[in-house]
């Protein structure tokens, strides 16, 4: 594998659940490093297609290539090893330890993490190291998905996966933990795919945006291009929402009112 | 109801039995039912026969349950040889693990069926196999739950083990149903606190790991599981202890003379110097196979019950010639000894009021039969189904203005009051003695005669010490004196004596 062979391959992958079809044929590369960001509604098949990747949901038609192998061929707890998983419920095992929460991964395959390492994932998403003999329900919200982040890091992924990780925070910590994200992403050289229906947070941490609409790829362009008008009317349609938010932001501080 | 104080200490040999049995059962219930819920938990067909079958064993009276593995395990000794014991532990122990399997398995498949389906997947997404899910995240967050089951099941199998006693295994049961035999408030109350004091004790130890196991904390889990442990080997030790050398088995069945008999043989025996052991309140059909299977190895049986139970006889040749065929029988078919009679009856006889039979000149049943259209018969609750009533009935040409059932106490009360005119006393009751009754002669030997005698099992039919222990009771016991020691235990008032107390009476009295 070369460094400009892609590291994640959609090739016509379709999931159906019966007669429904959540994801219809959808084809795409992710070139190494990259921060792509899958964006769609409710319902678009964006998750259902992120789950693909570490084989939560199996593909009906078509495959997934990662690494140039078709993950159905890869046993799917080493691959999931692989693969760092950021979740949507953030997941923590409630009778785990912070500490045992992040090192669960390498604990899988007989591998020890140290106290240092600990410490050194904790830092890495802005936690104290005191943290680590903390059980999660002692935590808020943002600290946990902290946490929940340095479990997908522990073990040295190559890729990155994130089920609107910031869904259930509030806006501040939202803001604070993409950023961050953003920030690891580059430090550590990652992959990074986050499903997101924020289009906002999409444009603002992604270097290439995806938009998904019942099962389809109707979009596939950067944040500049898609602030340019192009991507087409479903995606426009999403770039709309964040953009009249801001314009009538600007109009209330200059008006002094709410324009109607 | 000092005597509670007295009693409780002497019960340690049947606690020790109690929680062997109970822990016993319960583990095995958890083997099967954990494995289980797992399969369950992925299957809704497999969780939804297993809880209804477990549910259906629930509806089952546990009495009846412990009494069904009898023919079952006699069935199956066509199987696994004439070696399976069909009495005792084993059954014991099956029939109370079918029945504590389902609140454990129920509180398994719904602890598994509730956990966070989002912690699920992340057990799948950090990249769990199947069997790290389950030992990692499912069994962690689940055991608090299935601890919970685990205290249910504790604390019914406790109270269901005490009918133990009635398949032959001791148990806290045993106290309780000769208690309720003989009336011996002090010894079925001594039964019942042993037994709830037990179950409160394995109620709470469990409720401390429970807890433990909810709050993750490593020293209340473990101090439990240490405590627990160490109970059930204190009862595994205590047990062992006592079995050094086998003891001689005395059975009793469920009425005051089988008692009082049992413990007059027991006191020669220990007079001889053997160790003995007393398996009180046996059901009547588990003596005969008990004893010929050496789990018990002495009782006291009638000629009449063998005859149609076990010979499957509706003849009468007389009572001698019964006597040999079954004693002939016994030792070729089972190799159980019949040592002899031990002098009285315990028959089925008709009896009346001494003045009510004056008044219509009956003596004997033949002249019962010329009246019987004006009377009312009563009789226990199997009476009037018996082959005896039959056999009678059809002899004497017996038709009565009406027949009506009673327990066997009511009986006698209803002769009193007038409800009944005529009986189906037993010949050796002390009722006959006390409430001056007079007993109907059988000209025609219709009833078949009930004989009472010494059964020795095989493993000790030729045991020269036990034999001589014994012979002296061989026709020494008449029926007056069987009477009267079966009032001392039966009546109410400040003479009551306990079966013990009943046997050093006959025993002086028959001169022994």
């Amino acid at each position: 594998m070369t460094a400009t062979d892609p590291l994640l391959v959609f090739d016509a992958v379709t999931r159906a659940y019966g007669e429904v079809l959540a994801v219809a044929g959808v084809s795409c590369a992710i070139q190494s490093g990259s921060f792509v960001a899958l964006v769609g509604a409710s319902g678009s098949g964006k998750s259902t297609l992120l789950k693909m990747v570490n084989t939560l949901v199996e593909p009906t038609g078509g495959a997934v290539l990662f690494g140039g192998e078709d993950v159905s061929t890869l046993p799917p707890a080493r691959l999931r090893r692989r693969v760092g998983y950021v979740f949507q419920g953030i997941g923590l095992f409630p009778h785990m330890s912070v500490a045992e929460n992040i090192a669960i991964g390498p604990r899988l395959t007989g591998e020890k993490l140290g106290g240092e390492r600990i410490t050194e994932l904790l830092e890495l998403v802005e936690l104290e190291a005191g943290m680590a003999s903390r059980m999660p329900d002692e935590l808020s919200g943002g600290q946990r998905q902290r946490v929940g982040v340095a479990r997908a890091l522990a073990g040295g992924p190559e890729l990155l996966l994130m089920d609107e990780p910031f869904g259930a925070l509030d806006p501040l910590t939202r803001d604070a933990l993409g950023t961050k994200v953003r920030e690891l992403h580059e430090r550590l050289g990652l992959t990074t795919v986050m499903v997101t229906h924020d289009m906002a947070e999409a444009l603002l941490l992604a270097d290439r945006v995806l938009v998904m609409d019942t099962g389809k790829l109707v979009a596939d362009a950067t944040p500049r291009e898609l602030l340019a008008g192009e991507g087409g009317d479903i995606a426009q349609g999403l770039v709309a929402v964040p953009r009249q938010q801001a314009e009538r932001l600007a109009a209330l501080e200059s008006l002094g009112e709410t324009p109607r | 109801m000092g005597d509670i104080w007295e009693i409780l200490p002497g019960l340690g040999d049947k606690l020790a039995a109690h929680v062997v049995l109970s822990a016993s059962a319960i583990g095995l219930a958890m083997l099967i039912a954990l494995p289980m819920a797992v399969w369950a938990s992925r299957s809704p067909t497999v969780s939804r026969i297993a809880l209804g079958l477990a549910s259906l064993v629930q509806t089952i009276p546990a009495l009846a349950l412990l009494a069904l593995f009898f023919p079952l395990l006699l069935s199956l000794r066509s199987v696994f040889g004439e070696g399976l014991p069909t009495l005792g532990f084993l059954p014991a122990l099956m029939a109370l693990t079918l029945y504590a399997l389902l609140p454990i398995l129920r509180n398994a498949v719904t602890a598994q069926a509730n956990l966070d389906p989002g912690v699920l997947e992340a057990a799948d997404g950090v990249g769990m196999t199947k069997w790290q899910k389950l030992t990692l995240v499912e069994a962690p967050l689940a055991a608090p739950f299935i601890m919970a089951g685990i205290r249910t099941a504790s604390v019914w199998t406790i109270g269901a083990a005490t009918l133990a006693t009635t398949i032959g295994q001791p148990s806290l049961g045993d106290p309780i149903f000769a208690g309720l035999q003989t009336q011996n408030w002090a010894l079925v109350l001594a039964g019942c606190l042993a037994s709830a004091g037990l179950a409160l004790a394995a109620d709470n130890l469990l409720w401390v790991i429970e807890v433990g196991l909810a709050k993750r904390s490593r020293w209340m889990t473990f101090g439990g599981m240490a405590v627990v442990a160490l109970g059930i080997g204190a009862a595994l030790w205590a047990q062992g202890a006592g079995s050094d050398e086998r003891r001689i088995v005395i059975a009793s069945k469920q009425f005051s003379e089988q008692y009082i008999l049992a413990k007059l043989i027991g006191s020669r025996l220990e007079a001889a110097g053997y160790a003995v052991e007393y398996r009180d309140g046996l059901g009547s059909a588990v003596v005969h196979s008990a004893v010929a299977s050496s789990s018990i190895d002495i009782s006291v049986d009638y000629t009449g019950t063998i005859w149609t139970n076990y010979l499957n006889r509706d003849d009468n040749p007389g009572r001698e010639a019964m006597y040999e065929t079954i004693r002939e029988w016994e030792a070729r078919e089972n190799g159980v000894k019949v040592l002899g009679r031990l002098g009285f009856e315990n028959a089925y006889a008709f009896a009346m009021r001494q003045d009510r039979a004056a008044e219509l000149s009956v003596t004997s049943l033949t002249d019962l039969a010329a009246v019987a259209p004006q009377l009312t018969v009563g009789g226990d609750p199997e009476f009037f189904e018996r082959p005896e009533w039959i056999a009678v009935r059809d002899a004497y040409g017996l038709r009565f203005a009406g027949n009506r059932n009673f327990a066997p106490t009511f009986m006698y009360n209803a002769l009193q009051s007038g409800e009944a005119d005529v009986i189906s006393a037993y010949t050796s009751d002390g009722r006959i003695a006390a409430d001056k009754l007079v007993v109907l002669e059988d000209p025609e030997g219709a009833l078949p005669s009930y004989d009472a005698m010494l059964m020795l099992s095989p493993r000790i039919a030729d045991d020269a010490g036990v034999i001589a222990a014994l012979e002296p009771l061989i026709g020494a016991i008449s029926v007056e004196a069987m009477r009267e020691a079966n009032l001392a235990v039966d009546r109410e008032d400040e003479a009551k004596l306990t079966p013990r107390a009943a046997a050093a009476e006959l025993a002086d009295k028959v001169g022994l």
